[in-house]
């Protein structure tokens, strides 16, 4: 009886509560940068495409709505050649951006995507692809890969000794 | 069989095993790099770590390397032991110290032996925080992508490539911790297995280079088992595609066939399924006053083609069902092989010397074990290549017979036993036109033309068996060689005589048979294994049909109006003059094919027919050995298998026995139910409506991705997707998870296994057949009581003649197959075309290297630049086969320079 009663008075106090409600559209909810929204692929900081087509964002994907292609430059430098999310499948989880070893793919605070027209959902790389490094400023990927790339030669990455010379005979 | 406790469960295992392949064949997942199936141990990488127990009292036990260890009846070890965990866990540790951050942007992610043994340890943060040793990579040509720097140092490569397939131009440099796998300098890799190196190597080091320009990691493929096309030895092959597109071909073990590897031919030649040459659509060219337009095209076929007059060819490069339909089409009087005389001569030949004959063709595993080798008039490397490779193992065997009989060591302790044999042979003896690359492991390589080939192998016989007839009029040196093989062949207890198309000579397959019999009379198992040119060039004359050249006839005396052409470019099987004038007079040519070529261009219909990519069918291969290949993607446009075509067309055209088969199950009914030979075609995969557990065999796997993306660029609401009606397997990644029958396994991978390891999985024990049998039915069998009869007709010995040279036909692994050739890397690595002459004949011609020579045949003449090569018999004139833009003259012959 007690509990029935001071349920019923804190639901009364919560009268004179500032109101939890915001206007949207006219006033926006402040989001958290780790909230879940629309999917982009980030820049690296030398600005250059930090997808490199490894594929683990689509194989993560629980409704498998990612596809694309990895192809490479003419030094190696591996990207995507097309990359596709179906937006009407996806239901931001988040998986992708966890698989993602480049930091790539992320989620970004907002949601307003709607369309009328369910094949606009359709976004394909140029629709995806941000001129910013998102959350996570200052990775490379490349520069702690193996890889040779335009710029960074074999032994050039972070931690790495020049190349072995085969033909020195030194201990 | 010995009882061995691991981790205190009592498990009988076989006897001469090694601990890990004990292990690995229980099922038990014990890591390990440098130990393959196929190479046997060497110790080196100390990943396969296990403690051994002294007996039931001891508990501290000591670690030893599973892979060097022999089972010992009652022995006791642990795999889970904690000492050897974290040993086998440290051990991963230190192989990754160096180990670049590569995963992402590494062909080999996803089927990743190092990736599998890594989290296999559990080894997931690495401790080495200091710098990493880098490498510079090498151009290794058109197959094989280099990245030195995710090298393990495990050895496998250089063991596959310089000690399995004989090759020279790999190997490890430098020392210490600076070792390094590769080439001497940057450059193409001359063997001809060097794709293999992309499934041994266990990291990304060596990754398939035509998987690159397309890349798709293993889980997003859509594959099938399949047969390569390559070649008629029928090797074992996964097919898999992605966007419409086939992506890599990768081996797909069969433990009597191709074992665990396969060909450059076989593993690159895919590419033609993509070509931009396919023919995707119908064409259909309209005389001016046809007014048939609109029509859907098999109205356009049906009455093109008038009662009485249609003939049809078949193909050695279609399935036994097509070409059966097109036969049961025209009429059995109407159908023709589509194969030239000299060919269709030798096949028909084989295959009644394996049918009537007492002695076995032998699987290319057979030939491996064989102990003494013969071969007739063939360059195996060039015309079936892996049977080159079984060969070269054969050639060991005796030694390692003897060298286990005398240092008690167990033939997988490979480092020893390849010290003990160090460069010894078996008797390997080579008789052919020129010297070929097998020369280097044979024990006696003789150069002679082919009758003179066909003499010696008499003489052999002779020798071996008094009764058969005596050579007259040897040379010493044929004498001598004679007496040498039959001495060494009369120690063997396997011997195998080879022999095949390759020499272009019935006296030098019927001079086989007869060696191999002799052989067989006098107690050994002996065997024989006849090459054919093209995938189901056995499986076509076992249907049988009239020859090529009547066909031609039957148009040009006007009895045949219509010609119906499946899968076959007649301009690579007649002369170009006989090849035009049978087209022009031709009424009607409707072709089945899928590439653009030669012929398609005389067509006035062409239908558009799936590769083996996007059919299902049945090859028979050289040893008789009927193999299924199953469909792998829906291609785009009205692509469909040639036998559908044509039971549609019979099906419009009235024809009742063709209009009952519905199904592609009752066409193999149809198959087995008329032509005896074939009994057992219709089983050699399960029906369509096999299940397991409800649920038909997925062509993708769990893991497939990018379901509901991949055309939403299209239309964003999925289509349906395709179902196949013919077999039990279906084009999604829903199905039955588990192990499906070895027939229809479309993919290899079992939990913890990615990579091409997991074939572990799927084998009875590691190396042995896979689970319920290896897939293939043979349809050939000796028959061992039936009257040998022996071959008494001995020809004449070659000479040359003045004026005149001997036209025989050479072959190349790249360029001489039609298909292949369409692969970039492939058409790379052809010869230009050209005449082989001893330099003696080039002066007697007055020409010299890189002159052009001038010849006619048939009305046509023929100019290629000369090559000199002093192996070649003298007299005798070696062209090219099959390369385009060679135009096609009959070999052997004798033509008039
Ligand atoms: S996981 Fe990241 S790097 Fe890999 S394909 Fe997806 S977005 Fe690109
Ligand atoms: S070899 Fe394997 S572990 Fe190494 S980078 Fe490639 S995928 Fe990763
Ligand atoms: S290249 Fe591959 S196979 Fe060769 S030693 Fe290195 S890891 Fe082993
Ligand atoms: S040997 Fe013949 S069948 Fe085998 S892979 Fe090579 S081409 Fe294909
Ligand atoms: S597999 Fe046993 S030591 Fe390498």
């Amino acid at each position: 009886m007690f509990s029935l009663l001071r349920s019923m008075w804190l639901v009364f106090l919560h009268m004179f509560h500032k109101r939890d409600t915001y206007q949207y559209p006219e006033q926006k909810a402040p989001l958290p940068a780790r909230w879940r929204g629309r999917i982009a692929l980030t820049r690296d900081p030398d600005g250059e495409e930090r997808c490199v087509g490894c594929y683990l964002c689509a194989a993560a994907c629980p409704v498998d709505c990612i596809s694309l292609q990895a192809t490479e430059d003419e030094h190696g430098r591996r990207y995507p050649e097309f990359f596709r999310i179906n937006f009407s499948r996806c239901i931001f989880c988040g998986f992708c951006e966890e698989a993602c070893p480049t930091y790539a793919i992320q989620l970004l605070p907002d949601f307003e995507m709607a369309e009328y027209n369910r094949q606009n959902l359709v976004y394909e790389k140029h629709d995806l692809l941000i001129p910013s490094q998102g959350k996570y400023p200052g990775y490379n990927y490349y520069k702690v890969a193996g890889l040779a790339i335009k710029n960074k030669d074999k032994g050039e990455a972070e931690q790495e000794e020049p190349p072995v010379d085969i033909k020195s005979l030194l201990p | 069989m010995p009882i061995i406790n691991i981790d205190n469960i009592p498990y009988e295992v076989k006897e001469g095993k090694n601990l890990l392949e004990a292990c690995l064949s229980l099922g038990l997942n014990l890591p390990y790099f440098c130990w393959h199936p196929a190479l046997g141990s060497v110790g080196a990488c100390r990943q396969c770590a296990v403690k051994i127990f002294k007996d039931e009292q001891d508990t501290r036990g000591k670690l030893m390397m599973a892979c060097m260890e022999p089972v010992k009846d009652g022995m006791r070890l642990s795999v889970n032991d904690s000492d050897a965990v974290a040993f086998r866990g440290h051990v991963i540790g230190w192989l990754m110290t160096n180990h670049p951050h590569d995963c992402a942007v590494c062909d080999e992610g996803g089927s990743c032996h190092l990736q599998d043994m890594t989290v296999m340890t559990g080894h997931a943060y690495r401790d080495y925080h200091f710098s990493k040793r880098t490498y510079r990579n090498q151009h290794l040509g058109p197959f094989i992508n280099h990245e030195m720097n995710r090298c393990i140092q495990c050895y496998r490569c250089v063991r596959f490539y310089k000690d399995f397939a004989g090759g020279k131009d790999l190997d490890v440099f430098a020392a210490h911790n600076h070792v390094y796998f590769g080439r001497q300098q940057d450059g193409t890799l001359e063997n001809e297995f060097s794709g293999n190196l992309v499934e041994v190597c266990p990291t990304g080091v060596f990754t398939d280079k035509t998987l690159k320009q397309h890349y798709t990691r293993k889980w997003d493929l859509t594959t099938a088992p399949s047969i390569c096309q390559g070649c008629g030895l029928g090797c074992n092959i996964i097919a898999g595609e992605r966007y419409g597109s086939l992506r890599q071909i990768t081996n797909r073990y069969n433990g009597a066939v191709n074992g665990y590897f396969l060909c450059d031919r076989g593993r690159y030649g895919y590419e033609f399924v993509n070509s931009k040459d396919r023919i995707r659509e119908p064409l259909v060219v309209h005389a001016p006053d046809d007014k048939a337009n609109g029509l859907p095209v098999l109205q356009h076929v049906r009455n093109r083609m008038k009662p009485g007059k249609v003939i049809g060819i078949g193909s050695p490069r279609a399935s036994v069902e097509s070409n059966y339909v097109l036969k049961e089409l025209v009429g059995e009087n109407n159908f023709y092989l589509g194969i030239g005389e000299i060919e269709h001569e030798l096949i028909r030949l084989m295959l009644k010397l394996l049918k009537e004959g007492p002695v076995r063709a032998a699987s290319m595993q057979e030939a491996a074990a064989a102990d003494a080798v013969v071969i007739l008039g063939e360059d195996l490397t060039n015309t079936a290549p892996m049977l080159a490779l079984s060969v070269r193992q054969a050639v060991r065997r005796m030694p390692v017979d003897h060298a286990i009989s005398s240092i008690h060591m167990p033939a997988w302790q490979d480092a020893a036993v390849r010290e003990a044999v160090q460069e010894n042979k078996g008797p390997l003896f080579i008789l052919h036109v020129v010297e070929t690359k097998l020369d280097e492991v044979a024990t006696g390589a003789y150069h002679t033309a082919p009758d003179n080939i066909a003499r010696i192998a008499f003489a052999v016989s002779h020798l071996l068996d008094g009764t058969l007839p005596e050579v007259t009029g040897m040379s010493d040196e044929g004498k001598q060689a004679a007496a040498t093989i039959a001495a060494a062949l009369r120690g063997a207890k396997r011997p195998l005589v080879i022999a095949g198309y390759g020499g272009g000579s019935e006296q030098v397959i019927r001079a086989a048979a007869n060696l191999a019999w002799a052989l067989k009379q006098q107690g050994a198992d002996a065997m024989l294994s006849f090459t054919v040119p093209e995938c189901n060039s056995m499986g076509l004359e076992m249907l049988g049909g009239l020859r090529l050249e009547s066909a031609v006839d039957a148009v040009l005396n006007g009895s045949a109006e219509t010609v119906l052409i499946l899968e076959n470019d007649l301009y690579r099987r007649l002369d170009l003059h006989t090849a035009n004038q049978f087209f022009g007079h031709c009424k009607e040519v409707i072709v089945l094919d899928h590439l653009h070529n030669a012929t398609t261009e005389r067509a006035n219909i062409v239908l558009p027919v799936g590769t083996f990519a996007e059919a299902d069918g049945t090859l028979v291969n050289n040893e008789g050995r009927a193999q299924r290949f199953l469909q792998v993607f829906n291609p785009q446009g009205a692509i469909q298998e040639s036998w559908r075509w044509l039971l549609q067309l019979g099906d419009i055209c009235g024809h009742t026995h063709l209009r009952s088969l519905l199904h592609y199950d009752d066409l193999l009914k149809a198959i087995a139910a008329k032509y005896p030979v074939f009994i057992g075609i219709d089983t050699l995969t399960p029906p369509a409506d096999f299940r397991i557990a409800g649920q038909k065999i997925p062509r993708e796997p769990h893991r497939y991705s990018g379901r509901t993306a991949m055309q939403a660029n299209v239309n964003v609401s999925e289509p349906k997707p395709a179902e196949d009606g013919d077999t039990a397997l279906s084009f999604t990644m829903e199905g039955y998870r588990g192990e499906p029958p070895s027939s229809v396994i479309p993919f290899f991978w079992a939990p913890g296994w990615n990579s091409v390891q997991s074939v572990n999985k799927y084998q009875v024990e590691t190396g042995g057949p896979l689970h319920g049998g290896n897939p293939g039915k043979r349809l050939l069998e000796p028959n061992p009581n039936g009257p040998t009869k022996f071959y008494t007709n001995i020809p004449d010995p070659f000479i040359p003649v003045g004026g005149h040279l001997l036209l025989v036909p050479l072959y190349h692994i790249f360029g001489s197959e039609e298909l292949s050739i369409h692969t970039p890397g492939i058409a790379q690595r052809m010869p230009a075309p050209y005449i082989m002459l001893h330099s003696e004949d080039a002066r007697r011609f007055q020409v010299a290297a890189g002159h052009l020579l001038y010849f006619m045949d048939n009305g046509h003449q023929y100019a290629l630049p000369v090559v000199i090569n002093d192996t070649l018999q003298k007299g005798a004139a070696g062209i090219p086969v099959g390369l385009p833009h060679m135009q096609v003259a009959e070999a052997p012959q004798l033509v008039k320079i």
